[in-house]
């Protein structure tokens, strides 16, 4: 089961300075007035956030339900965007990792992966007792998701008051919180380059394939980086 | 609830799920002071950067409509502000909402 204790230090741990709350909710109240726009119903909104909880899958899903894709293009699409959640997931868990923890957890909590949980967590591991991380995590990780999910219903009830105007500025919230997010997690060589890389060719490959652009930037950009700054240290 | 949004929502989640089920089975395997932990480590942040890189120069949705210029704009001042203010993340992201919008409504 779940240690209270830690589940709760973990949730209330989105309160902190650097916490992704603000922009976690200024862009899914974004994403809950265009479910409304689109035709989805409160209970439909609240769904895809619960299920999903990433941002840009669920716009690719808006989109696409725009167009009326079909069904495998949905799944395709959202796929190559969000399979930077697979690298995440693999740089996360083996610092969560505690034998006494029943497997099934990891399998669960792995559902709580997302950029504003991962980074709360990345930034504060070091100080939660190894045995407890993932329930720190879970608790982190359901703070966030009841965010996303409260802000997703709060935007659908009052999108009819939203203009334009300001459905763009909630739209560049999130952009500019995680460019001060990659710019502060600069602290490296090899974190420099992943970041820098990773922006300059996540831009050069969309011009061969926008679909596979995040995955083959990310990947070539992540590798040199590696290899540089394993270089610069030995 | 109609079948058709039901459905999107749930090939999304799966298909959203998929990373992160395949990447717990894949840490199992990893330790985490590693010469593959830390590659993967350069692979999650470079990965994020490319697609942070896309939604600001290649945005979906309502900041199509924004000028290029006006984006970068933004994004520079709040960059700047984030530095002057011993990078702290709340001026920077409330900001950017209202000067973006008052950017775009008035030029």
């Amino acid at each position: 089961m779940i240690n209270a204790k830690y589940f709760f230090k973990g949730y209330i741990s989105i309160k902190g300075a650097n916490s992704p709350a603000i922009a976690l909710f200024a862009s899914f109240l974004a994403i809950g007035a265009l479910f409304k726009s689109i035709g989805l119903n409160i209970q439909e909104s609240i769904f895809s956030t619960f299920l999903t909880y990433a941002l840009p899958g669920s716009l690719i899903m808006a989109e696409s339900l725009i167009v009326g894709a079909s069904l495998l293009n949905i799944f395709l699409a959202v796929w190559l965007v969000n399979a930077r959640l697979y690298p995440m997931t693999v740089s996360l868990f083996p610092l969560l990792a505690h034998k006494s923890q029943p497997k099934l957890k990891y399998y669960l909590a792995c559902h709580f992966i997302a950029v504003s949980a991962w980074l709360i967590m990345k930034e504060n591991y070091q100080v939660v007792e190894r045995k407890y991380r993932l329930d720190f995590w879970i608790g982190v990780g359901a703070a966030n998701l009841s965010v996303a999910v409260s802000a997703t219903a709060f935007g659908f009830f009052i999108a009819d008051y939203l203009n334009k105007d300001m459905m763009i500025g909630l739209a560049i919230v999130n952009p500019v919180y995680f460019t001060c997010v990659m710019v502060g997690a600069m602290k490296t060589i090899q974190m420099s380059l992943a970041v820098i890389l990773g922006s300059v060719l996540g831009i050069l490959f969309y011009f061969i394939s926008p679909e596979w652009c995040i995955l083959f930037g990310g990947f070539t950009a992540g590798t040199f980086a590696f290899f540089i700054g394993e270089l610069n240290v030995n | 609830m109609s079948i058709n949004i039901v459905l999107a929502i749930l090939v999304t989640s799966l298909a959203t799920y998929i990373s992160r089920f395949l990447g717990v089975i894949t840490s199992k395997r990893i330790k985490e002071n590693s010469k593959i932990f830390r590659w993967f480590n350069c692979l999650a942040y470079s990965t994020l950067s490319a697609l942070l890189a896309r939604l600001i120069v290649f945005p979906a949705g309502v900041l199509v409509e924004v000028d290029y210029l006006i984006r970068f704009i933004v994004i520079f001042i709040c960059l700047v502000l984030f530095l002057i203010c011993k990078k702290n993340f709340v001026y920077p992201t409330v900001l950017s909402a209202f000067l973006l919008a008052f950017l775009s409504s008035n030029f």
